[in-house]
């Protein structure tokens, strides 16, 4: 029995092929791989080894030499394996298959063997054994990927005897003298099993074979940032992709913050997998533009598509859906969401041809006009692997009974309009069709829903895990009645009509609930109401999390807040992971004590040590950010808004947050000493966003002379040469400044 | 709640229009005195609602409501002077609900606020600094209805009486129908009333005359 990438702290041993000094064990993944082995019968198990990798981009650079993996052991010293050299090694890499890309390299100076330089710092001594400091960080800032072994590994190298292995190693490539045992066939064979991008990045940095192997076997490749890397550059690395999956815009254009025709348009990346992935199957978008023009294309240059997902898009219209359903025959998803289309009508359903069955997925929940019902019902019932239907608004009641009659294992429904006046017999009908759907485990839609009908939905809610009722209006008493048949619910969106006897009754009846989102109804009413009904209040964040402790993510949009219940709300439930806290008026402070609300962020900081995400807002001053500085330890998502008192506040939390990856901020008085604060840091970050605040143009420049591996842009819409850099955009790239920006976004 | 404004047909759709700010009655906006802040000065946390207001982007290709900031502004790119919509400012962005979500909430605010049997409506007064929310279904006709208002909003006017005949009270209680229009409270049923009214306004009676004169 063989297992690969095991060593585990239980076993004393280290595995086969490391038994002998030449060869050093592999790199695992960022957390304990779960592989099978290539040997069939075997049982995977995970490993006990972990990586901490560094989070640096790898680039182009001509000048590598050797990729070089450190290995710390237990006692501290730290070693360096080199892995071979070559100068091809790195190339054509760039940020993918990993959120914020934690990838880590650092190169060698070939001048001087004996001292091992990093961007002119000397990290060690010549006599190669070099202390820690004690901590990771200080290998993790410098590119250096640190693997932790068990307790009971006993091998030690000095930096000699790497030195030495390095000779041997290049004698070693000749063909009979392998580094690893395997071909790569089996290696590549193997490697098909590692399925998360993050492992697949850790185990391409292993060694020269083990990337070549990685990239041939690669299928699925994710990018969260399209300007991080250019098509030329995807395709030269891997060449066997079928799925890819791209993140455009910075997320604050969901808000309106960014002018339209910013970017990130799709068809260049098109064009390219057209010549080199004729056999691409499925495209995820979001945030993305997408032209008809582009739609069409892609229909007609991939004959085995699959797969289309566009959420939060732009650029157009239900014709480009038209070719999609005329020209895509093995059309298994199609998954329209919150899009900027231009809907010219539902003629676009009746493309897809009468023989067309092979539809699984298909959400067109966010258009809003009418498709053809007759060819809705005919294409639902002819494709009988169908799982997933979100019809929208148009579609009634009465036709949703007809569809569910059609689609009886469905795992996931979106209704249609929930208000039609039905005769007793039709509601009957209505109820029994959903009681037939037992397999159902997502509900959405129930537009326009009214109480007397909302029983009908009862009988299929039981196995339902996932129930969004974020464009339901239901009162308190509708929900009450609702919760109890969900006894198995995890996630919960809700409109805030549902108000805080609403999130009692969550707290009571969801006990498994692990996400809770609560959207106002009215987010833009600012008036002042006495007896104000509607909205919920920190009674119902605190009757929720009373109930609900296994609660891990929350969105709450609130008009008023307090420092005291934020604290009860983490103290019941510790393990937030996601927590988005909206108190829709900026600057507003705790409304009992009249203080700013640093100290519930500061609970949130100091008791969720697992916090990956955080939004803040109402008053804050430069206290809570030095609370997360402190304590927020595993953040990697920060959105700030109206907050902060000085530069410091920004710069706590460049300094403090290892994990940070994308920062997001609008309207605060941070400026250009806070900007420039991150220098170091934003290589490591996926991107940063400061909108309206306070930073020049020239402190951009300076950043971006001293960063050449940043892009920073400025968008500057309004034609006054001010120095006054209003929305800066940062964020690191492995493809230079971006050609394609419009006349408002200057390219630094 | 400026007088001036209150019969511009075009700002009556707009909500916050008609909003009433914590302050003295009668007290003139602030903001609208401000000059041309195109974008010279540096945001401070307290000036932003102004300045996000001018430098608001081109509006994106998503279809937007009529009452959302970017949209507003669109028209003009300058300070908000004539044409400005009034009211408190909307901050573009703010808060952080998607586009998508957003015209959602404004379609069916505009077709389902009333139909939805026990709703509340806004009761609005002109020169009181806040407003007050009433169930209509606890009430079972007109008089019903005056006595509770007059009751809620004695404290802000002295003398404050809405009696039967208009033309004579100092106060008049209207409404805003499904299709946005303003009515006077009393013409129609009391069911139909209670299932088309949005939102109720309570106008001086100089104001009102011109509701009462003909019908």
């Amino acid at each position: 029995m063989l297992f690969l990438f095991q060593i585990s702290p239980a076993q004393s041993a280290p595995p086969f092929f490391a038994s002998s000094t030449r060869f050093p064990p592999p790199a695992a993944a960022l957390r304990p791989l779960h592989l099978a082995p290539f040997f069939a019968g075997a049982s995977s198990k995970g490993s006990g080894v972990t990586a901490a990798a560094s989070k640096l981009p790898i680039t182009e650079v001509p000048e590598l030499s050797s990729l070089l993996l450190f290995v710390r052991f237990p006692g501290g010293v730290c070693e360096g394996f080199d892995f071979g050299g070559g100068s091809d090694v790195g190339g054509g890499v760039g940020e993918w298959g990993v959120e914020g890309a934690d990838l880590g390299l650092l190169w060698k100076d070939f001048c001087d063997p004996a001292a091992w330089i990093f961007r002119g710092r000397r990290i060690a001594d010549s006599a190669g054994v070099w202390g820690l400091d004690g901590s990771d960080d200080f290998y993790e800032e410098r590119g250096i990927i640190v693997l932790r072994l068990g307790e009971d590994r006993s091998l030690r190298r000095t930096f000699m005897a790497a030195k030495r292995k390095k000779e041997m190693t290049e004698e070693a490539r000749s063909p009979e003298g392998r580094l690893s045992p395997f071909p790569d066939e089996v290696l590549e064979h193997v490697l098909a099993f590692v399925k998360s991008h993050k492992d697949r990045s850790a185990v391409s940095l292993v060694c020269k074979e083990w990337f070549n192997a990685e990239r041939w076997s690669r299928i699925r490749v994710f990018i969260g940032n399209c300007y991080s890397v250019s098509p030329e550059i995807l395709v030269r690395r891997f060449p066997n992709i079928r799925s890819v999956t791209l993140k455009g815009k910075p997320r604050f254009s969901d808000f309106n913050l960014v002018p339209a025709n910013w970017g990130a348009d799709i068809h260049a990346w098109l064009v390219t997998f057209a010549s080199t992935y004729p056999f691409l199957e499925e495209l995820r978008l979001k945030r993305m533009t997408i032209t008809d023009e582009s739609l069409d294309f892609l229909a007609r240059s991939f004959p085995g598509f699959k797969a289309l997902s566009l959420v939060s898009c732009d650029g157009f219209s239900t014709n480009g859906l038209a070719s999609i359903a005329s020209s895509c025959r093995n059309l298994a998803e199609l998954d329209i969401q919150e899009n900027g289309i231009e809907d010219l009508g539902g003629s676009w359903l009746s493309c897809f041809p009468e023989h067309f069955n092979s539809l699984e997925v298909l959400n067109f929940a966010n258009l809003t006009t009418e498709v053809s019902f007759d060819a809705l019902e005919r294409l639902v019932a002819r494709c009988k692997s169908l799982r997933v239907l979100k019809v929208n608004k148009n579609v009634t009641l009465e036709q949703l009974q007809k569809l569910l009659v059609r689609a009886p294992k469905l795992t996931e429904l979106g209704t249609g309009s929930f208000s039609q006046e039905l005769a007793p017999r039709l509601y009957a009908e209505v109820e029994n069709a959903f009681s037939n759907c037992r397999d159902l485990h997502t509900l959405s839609g129930l537009w326009e829903v009214s109480s007397l009908y909302l029983p009908a939905i009862y009988p299929a809610c039981v196995s339902l895990t996932f129930l969004n009722l974020s464009y339901a209006v239901l009162l308190s008493t509708d929900l009450a009645k609702l919760l109890p048949n969900c006894p198995l619910l995890r996630r919960l969106w809700v409109l805030d009509t549902v108000e805080d006897k609403g999130l009692e009754a969550v707290g009571s009846s969801c006990r498994l609930l692990e996400e809770l989102r609560v959207f106002p109804a009215d987010p833009f009413d600012q008036e002042i109401v006495l007896d104000e009904v509607g909205g919920v209040t920190e009674s119902g964040f605190i009757a929720v999390s009373e109930g609900c402790h296994n609660l891990r993510y929350v969105l709450y949009f609130c008009r008023q807040m307090t420092n005291a219940a934020v604290a009860t709300v983490v103290r019941n439930c510790p393990n937030f992971t996601h927590f988005r806290l909206c108190i829709m008026s900026p600057h507003q402070a705790d409304y009992v004590t009249d203080d700013p609300m640093d100290e519930a962020f500061g609970s949130v900081v100091k008791t969720c040590t697992k916090l990956q995400r955080l939004a803040v807002s109402g008053l804050l001053t430069d206290k809570t950010f030095e609370y997360i500085g402190t304590y927020a330890k595993n953040l990697e998502t920060l959105s700030v808004a109206f907050a902060g008192s000085s530069d410091r506040g920004m710069q706590y939390v460049l300094e403090g947050c290892p994990k940070l990856r994308k920062l997001e901020i609008r309207d605060c008085p941070f400026g250009n000493a806070a900007l420039l604060a991150g220098l170091e840091r934003y290589e490591s970050m996926r991107s940063l966003w400061m909108s309206a605040c306070r930073v020049t143009i020239n402190a951009c420049r300076l950043l971006a002379r001293e960063m050449p591996r940043l892009n920073v842009e400025v968008i500057k819409e309004d034609e006054s040469d001010d120095t006054n850099a209003e929305k800066v955009y940062v964020y690191r790239s492995v493809a230079g400044p971006r050609r394609d920006a419009p006349p408002f976004v200057l390219t630094l | 709640m400026e007088a001036k404004t209150a019969y511009d047909r075009e700002l009556m759709d707009n909500l916050r229009a008609t909003e009433l700010r914590l302050g003295l009655p009668g007290t003139e906006e602030e903001e609208r005195q401000k000059p041309a802040c195109r974008g010279t000065k540096r945001p401070l946390p307290a000036e932003v609602d102004e300045e996000m207001r001018c430098r608001s982007p081109r509006s994106s290709t998503t279809c937007n409501g009529s009452s959302s900031s970017s949209d507003s502004t669109e028209e003009e790119e300058d300070c908000p002077e004539a044409a400005a919509p009034p009211a408190k400012a909307q901050v573009v962005g703010w808060p952080p609900v998607r586009t998508y979500r957003k015209n959602c909430l404004q379609a069916r605010k505009a077709t389902d606020q009333a139909e939805a049997p026990g709703l509340y409506v806004k009761v609005s007064m002109d020169g009181a600094p806040y407003l007050r929310k009433i169930g209509l279904n606890a009430f079972r006709g007109y008089k019903e209805l005056r006595e509770a208002l007059e009751g809620m909003f004695k404290c802000f006017s002295i003398g404050f009486s809405v009696g039967e005949a208009q033309a004579t009270s100092d106060y008049a209680i209207t409404y805003e129908d499904k299709d946005g229009d303003w009515m006077l409270a009393g013409d129609v049923p009391w069911e139909m009333f209670t299932s088309s009214c949005r939102r109720l306004r309570i106008m001086k009676g100089t104001e009102a005359r011109g509701f009462g004169s003909s019908s």
